[in-house]
C-alpha cells in the first residue's frame, strides 16, 4: 500500500462517539507494555548498551565559571595507557543548539568556557578508567574573566558580554513586551489592586538515570547514536549540524529514560562529541555522565523573580494583570526564548482576564543553562497568580474558592492573548477538592499551626507549533499488518517512564481488537521510525495518540473490506474484537484476525497504514503568539493541609487532595501515576529543592560554582516526606484528543506550589512569596508579624529592566483580529506578507507549491 | 595489580581478576553484565544499585568487588524463579509501582529484604524501611501498595 498523505489536523471521527462504548484496554486499567522488562531488569537504558570493540569518552570540563581558553595540552593525558584520541573545540566549530534562534552551543567550546562544567575536549580510551585518567591528566590553561551570578548582576554588568548574538545587547538574552487590551485603565477602575513580588528559586529535574549514549560509526560518514533523549527528532537536526553530514546518514535511538522531566529534551555536547569520537576513531565510542556533570547539563528550572499588579473589582472580578519576569537564564539558550514566553503565556487560561500585559526578561549567567523541567516556565508565575488570588480573597472577604469559581475561563472561548480553549474541566476540579478537603467546614477553622491551602493550574496538551516552523506532522505513526497476523507499531515518541508505549499499543489493539500482547512497538528511532517530535510539552498522548488512531482506523478499513468480500457481508457490520472480525448480527459468521490479515494481504498486498497528526491553527498572530497555543488545556486544582510548629518553623504537608481535568484516561492507573507524581515533584519544589550557587572566596578565585552537584546535598523527597494523596479523575473527552484524552505529565504539579503556600498562611497567618518555603522563612515572617510590620518573607524589589517596545494586541472582546496592532503598521509599511513573525497558513504554503488541491 | 576473588551471583560462581578499586556495581553491570542493577547517585544515596550480599541488602556502589570475596549475591536478574516472577516483582507490575523503571530493580531488592525480615510490614514500616531508596517519577505512592501487596501475597517466598 502506498502511503497516504497526512492531510487533516483533527481527529477522523468527534472521539465522543467513542466515550460510550466498552473499550477492552480503553479507559481500563492495563499493565503496562513494558512492565515484566522494567522489573525482571531487562529493559536497556544507554549505559546498558555494549558493542564489539567499545571505547569509553571523557569530556574534560572547565573547572572555571568564565574564561578564554588559552591552550589545551594532551601530552601527559595521551601517555596513559589505553589513550586512544582527542578532541577540542577546534574539531567541532559547528554550533547548535534546541531552538534555532539561540545555536549558541559546543559540542566542545572552541575559544571561551562560559561555565564551570563546560566541556573543553574530549579524550577516548580502551577502557572507561583509563579514559577517566586521561581526562584528569589534560591541561588546560584559562584566561579567566569576570563573571555573572544574577539577574540583577547580568542587567548592572553589559561588559564582557557572555554571548554576542542577541540583539538585546549586553547580557540579555531576551526582552519581550506585549500588552493586550488597556491594562492601566483597567487597574486605574479597580477597586483592590494588588501589587506583589514572588521569587521562584530554580531547581533540577534529577532523574535517575544519569544521561548517557553510544555512538556506532557504520562507516565515515554513517552513524547511529543510542543515548538517553527525550527528543531523537531534535539530536538527529543537531548531529547533522555538527558532523556535517547528511541527515539521512544518521540515525538516533532513544533508550529507554531513566527519567527525563524535560531533563533530557535538549540535544547534548556529549553526545554530539561521542558520535564525532566514534567517526574519528572508526570504533564504538561510550559516554555515561557522572551525577556531577548531570547537574551541569541541568536545564531546570529558571529561578524566576516576578512582580505581578492586578486590579479586582469589589465583587472579586478580575479586571487586568501586569506581570513583570526576570529569569536566570544560565549559560546558554536551550529553550531560553520560550521559557521566557512561558512564564507569560498561561496566565490568562484558567481565569477570564480582559486585560494583561506581560513583560519578560532572560538574562545570561554564568551558571549551567536552565531550560524546560515539568510545567515549562508556567510553575513560577502560577505560584504567584494564586498566591496572590489568596491575598485577594482575603482582603475582598471572599472564600478563595469561591473567588475562583467566579472568574472562571469557560470552553471554546479565546482569551486575550488569543489562546483558543477546549475544554475546561477545572470548575469540576475545584468542587471536587473543595469537597473531598472539607474546605468550607475547615478552612479557616483549624487549631493554630494547622491549614488548608487551595490552588489551581492549567498545562498545554502539546505546543501548537514544532520548534522548528513547518508544515509537516508534528506526529506519525506506521503500522505494519502481515500474514502471521502480526501488528508493528512504529512511531518517532519516546518512552520517558511516562507510559507512552502502553498508549500507542492500547489505542492500536482497541481499534484492531487484538490483545496488547499482539502488539509489536518500535518506537524512537529517527533511522525507521515516522517523526514524532519527542516527550516534551506534554504532547505524545495527544499528538501520537491521533496519528496512531488514524494508522488503526486505516489498517482496520483495509481488513473490513477484504473480510466483507470473503464474508460477503456489508464491512460495516464488521466487529473487530477478542482477535477476531465477525458479523455483528451472527458473532459465529467471522474470522481470525489472522485470517482476516491474510485475506486483505491477498486483497491489496503488503499491508501498511500511517497516521499523523497536525494541530489546529491559532488565531493568535502577533509575534510571540506561537507559544501558548495548544489543541486544548487540561485543568487541576488541589487542596493541601499543612502543619507548622511556630517554634522551629518546620512545617509538614498532611494531606494532599488533587483533582485533575484529563478529559478521558485511556488508562486511569496511568494517569494516577502521573499526577502522584507531580504532586511529588511540586512538593520537592515547594519544600526543599534548589538548584543554587555561591562564589567561592577571593583566595579561591572568587569562581561562580554550584552549591552541591551531588545527591548527597540537592535535598529531594524520599518515602517519608510524601503524604498521603486522594485523586480525583475529571472525565468530560475532549473533541481533540484520541478518545478524547488530554494531557496529564505536567499539569498536576502546578498547583502544588501555591496550595502549600497558601496552606501556611492559614495555618500562621504570614505570607510566604518564594519558593522553596524553608523554616527560616517562616520564623522571619512571624518575627515580623510579632513588630506589626508585614507578616511576610520573600523578594524586595524588582530591576529597572528595558524591555524594550511594547507589542499592543487588541483582545477578542475588543474586536481584534490576533495581530498587533504595531504589526499590522509594520506590515502595511512593508508590504510583506509575514511580518507578523507567523508563517503563512499549511494550505497556503502547500497550494504555493501546488501540492494541493483543496477539497 | 589484579587480586583474584570467587563470588556466587544467582547462583553461579564466578572467578575474576579484578582491580582493588573496582565498585561491585560495576563489577556486577560491566564484568558479569548484569545490567539490570542500575547506578544513580555514586553516593550511596539512592538505593538504584541494591542487591542482596550474604543475606542483607546492600548498595553495590558503595562496596568493593573484592569485599565481597566469597560472598552470596543475588541481583534483580536471580529474583524470578526461571520465567515465573518473585511475587514483589510481580506486585511492581500489577499495582503499577514504576514508571522509567530505573529505580525499579534496587527498590525491589530493598523491598523483597524488607519483607522478608517483616512479613507484616505495615505502611509506615515500608516507609521507614525504604526510606534510603529514591524514585522521582511515582510520588511513592504505587510502590508503597506494590509492597504491601506483595507482602500480604507471601513476598518474602
Amino acid at each position: 500500500m502506498a502511503s497516504e498523505p497526512a492531510r487533516k489536523s483533527a481527529p477522523t471521527r468527534d472521539p465522543r462517539e467513542r466515550t460510550d462504548f466498552d473499550g477492552r484496554y480503553v479507559g481500563k486499567p492495563f499493565r503496562r507494555v513494558d512492565g515484566r522488562a522494567k522489573v525482571t531488569g531487562q529493559t536497556l537504558f544507554a549505559d546498558d548498551l555494549s558493542f564489539p570493540r567499545m571505547c569509553f569518552m571523557r569530556l574534560v570540563r572547565s573547572t572555571v565559571p568564565h574564561a578564554l581558553i588559552k591552550q589545551v595540552d594532551f601530552s601527559k593525558a595521551s601517555e596513559i595507557e589505553g589513550f586512544l584520541g582527542s578532541l577540542t573545540g577546534a574539531d567541532t566549530p559547528e554550533p547548535f543548539g534546541i531552538l534555532p534562534v539561540s545555536q549558541d552551543e559546543h559540542a566542545l567550546c572552541p575559544d571561551k568556557v562560559r561555565m564551570v562544567g563546560d566541556p573543553v575536549a574530549a579524550v577516548a580510551a580502551v577502557t572507561e578508567d583509563a579514559a577517566i585518567e586521561a581526562a584528569l591528566a589534560v591541561e588546560v590553561e584559562y584566561q579567566e574573566l569576570a563573571t555573572i551570578a544574577s539577574v540583577e548582576e547580568a542587567l548592572a554588568t553589559p561588559e564582557p558580554r557572555i554571548h554576542d548574538y542577541p540583539k538585546e545587547g549586553g547580557n540579555v538574552h531576551k526582552a519581550v513586551s506585549m500588552e493586550f487590551g488597556q491594562v492601566g485603565e483597567a487597574l486605574a477602575g479597580a477597586d483592590l489592586v494588588l501589587d506583589d513580588l514572588f521569587f521562584y528559586e530554580g531547581n533540577t529535574h534529577l532523574p535517575m538515570e544519569q544521561h548517557a549514549a553510544v555512538a556506532v560509526p557504520e562507516d565515515t560518514d554513517r552513524i547511529t547514536l543510542y543515548s538517553s533523549t527525550q527528543t531523537p527528532h531534535y539530536v538527529h537536526r543537531a548531529l547533522a549540524k555538527v558532523l556535517g553530514l547528511p541527515p539521512s546518514r544518521i540515525r538516533v535511538v532513544a533508550c529507554s529514560n531513566g527519567g527525563g522531566f524535560g531533563g533530557k529534551s535538549d540535544p547534548f555536547n556529549h553526545e554530539i562529541a561521542a558520535a564525532k569520537m566514534a567517526l574519528e576513531l572508526g570504533r564504538p565510542v561510550k559516554i555515561t555522565l557522572t551525577r556531577e556533570e548531570v547537574f551541569y547539563c541541568h536545564r531546570g528550572r529558571h529561578p524566576v523573580l516576578m512582580s505581578m499588579k492586578t486590579g479586582f473589582a469589589q465583587d472579586g472580578t478580575i479586571l487586568g494583570q501586569h506581570l513583570k519576569t526576570a529569569l536566570d537564564g544560565g549559560a546558554y539558550g536551550s529553550y531560553g526564548v520560550a521559557s521566557t514566553y512561558y512564564t507569560g503565556a498561561l496566565q490568562t487560561v484558567t481565569y477570564k482576564l480582559p486585560a494583561y500585559r506581560f513583560d519578560g526578561v532572560r538574562t545570561f549567567t554564568n551558571k549551567a543553562p536552565c531550560g524546560p523541567k515539568r510545567g515549562h516556565g508556567t510553575p513560577q508565575p502560577r505560584f504567584g497568580w494564586e498566591v496572590q488570588l489568596d491575598k485577594a480573597a482575603e482582603k475582598l472577604g471572599l472564600d478563595p474558592a469561591e473567588l475562583r469559581l467566579k472568574n472562571l475561563e469557560e470552553a471554546g472561548r479565546t482569551t486575550a492573548n488569543w489562546l483558543k480553549l477546549g475544554t475546561t474541566g477545572l470548575e469540576r476540579c475545584l468542587r471536587a477538592v473543595v469537597e473531598g478537603s472539607g474546605w468550607k467546614k475547615r478552612r479557616g477553622k483549624l487549631p493554630e499551626g494547622r491549614g488548608l491551602g487551595l490552588a489551581c493550574g492549567s498545562y498545554l496538551c502539546g505546543a501548537g507549533l514544532p520548534i522548528y516552523w513547518n508544515h509537516m506532522p508534528q506526529s506519525g505513526v506506521q503500522i505494519l499488518l502481515d500474514r502471521a497476523g502480526s501488528v508493528a507499531v512504529y512511531c518517532g515518541e519516546a518512552e520517558i517512564g511516562q507510559g507512552s508505549d502502553s498508549v500507542l499499543a492500547a489505542i492500536t489493539a482497541e481499534v484492531l481488537g487484538v490483545e496488547l500482547a499482539d502488539i509489536r512497538l518500535c518506537v524512537a528511532d529517527t533511522g525507521f521510525t515516522p517523526v514524532d517530535l519527542g516527550s516534551y510539552s506534554s504532547r505524545v498522548t495527544l499528538m501520537a495518540g491521533n496519528a496512531a488512531l488514524e494508522a488503526a482506523e486505516r489498517a482496520r478499513e483495509l481488513l473490513a473490506q477484504a473480510v466483507a468480500e470473503h464474508l460477503e457481508i456489508d464491512k460495516d457490520r464488521l466487529v473487530f474484537s477478542d482477535n477476531r472480525v465477525f458479523d455483528a448480527g451472527e458473532p459465529d459468521t467471522g474470522l481470525s484476525f489472522r485470517e482476516a490479515c491474510i485475506a486483505a494481504e491477498a486483497k491489496f498486498g503488503t499491508l501498511s497504514t500511517v497516521g499523523s497528526y497536525i494541530p489546529p491553527r491559532s488565531p493568535g498572530k502577533y509575534r510571540g503568539a506561537g507559544v501558548g497555543p495548544s489543541p486544548t488545556y487540561s485543568y487541576s486544582a488541589s487542596v493541601i493541609e499543612v502543619e507548622v510548629d511556630v517554634e522551629t518553623g518546620l512545617y509538614r504537608p498532611i494531606h494532599v487532595w488533587i483533582a485533575h481535568d484529563i478529559g478521558r484516561s485511556l488508562n486511569p492507573v496511568l494517569v494516577l501515576g502521573q499526577v502522584e507524581g507531580s504532586v511529588y515533584m511540586g512538593l520537592g519544589e515547594a519544600m526543599m529543592e534548589e538548584q543554587a550557587y555561591r562564589r567561592l572566596p577571593a583566595k579561591y578565585s572568587s569562581s561562580l560554582v554550584h552549591k552541591h552537584p551531588s545527591m548527597l546535598e540537592y535535598k529531594s523527597p524520599t518515602f517519608l516526606e510524601m503524604p498521603p494523596v486522594t485523586s480525583y479523575l475529571i472525565e468530560d473527552p475532549d473533541p481533540e484528543g484520541p478518545y478524547g484524552a488530554k494531557e496529564v505529565g505536567q499539569g498536576p504539579l502546578l498547583p502544588i506550589m501555591p496550595a502549600l503556600a497558601n496552606a501556611i498562611h492559614d495555618a500562621v497567618g504570614v505570607r510566604i512569596d518564594q519558593v522553596p518555603i524553608h523554616p527560616h522563612m517562616i520564623l522571619r515572617a512571624l518575627a515580623a508579624k510579632k513588630t506589626g510590620r508585614p507578616a511576610r518573607f520573600g523578594p524586595a524589589g524588582f530591576p529597572q529592566v528595558d524591555f524594550g517596545g511594547t507589542l499592543h494586541v487588541p483582545t477578542p472582546d475588543q474586536g481584534g483580529d490576533g495581530r498587533s496592532i504595531d504589526d499590522y503598521r509594520h506590515k502595511l509599511r512593508s508590504g510583506m506578507r509575514s511580518a507578523s513573525g507567523t508563517m503563512t497558513t499549511r494550505e497556503e504554503a502547500l497550494q504555493k507549491h501546488g501540492k494541493l488541491t483543496t477539497d | 595489580m589484579g587480586i583474584t576473588i570467587s563470588v556466587e551471583v544467582n547462583g553461579t560462581t564466578y572467578e575474576r581478576e579484578v582491580e582493588p578499586r573496582t565498585l561491585l556495581v560495576h563489577f556486577l553491570r560491566e564484568e558479569l553484565r548484569l545490567t539490570g542493577t542500575n547506578v544513580g547517585c555514586e553516593t550511596s544515596l539512592c538505593g538504584a544499585c541494591t542487591v542482596h550480599l550474604d543475606g542483607l541488602a546492600v548498595k553495590s556502589c558503595t562496596q568493593l568487588a573484592v569485599q565481597a570475596d566469597g560472598a552470596k549475591i543475588t541481583t534483580i536478574e536471580g529474583l524470578a524463579d526461571n520465567g515465573s516472577l518473585h511475587p514483589m516483582q510481580q506486585a511492581f507490575w500489577d499495582e503499577h509501582g514504576l514508571q522509567c523503571g530505573y529505580c525499579t530493580p534496587g527498590m525491589i531488592m530493598a523491598a523483597t529484604k524488607l519483607v522478608e525480615d517483616n512479613p507484616d510490614a505495615s505502611e509506615d514500616d515500608i516507609r521507614h524501611g525504604l526510606k534510603g531508596n529514591l524514585c522521582r517519577c511515582t510520588g511513592y505512592q504505587n510502590i508503597v501498595k506494590a509492597v504491601a501487596s506483595a507482602a500480604k501475597a507471601g513476598g518474602a517466598r
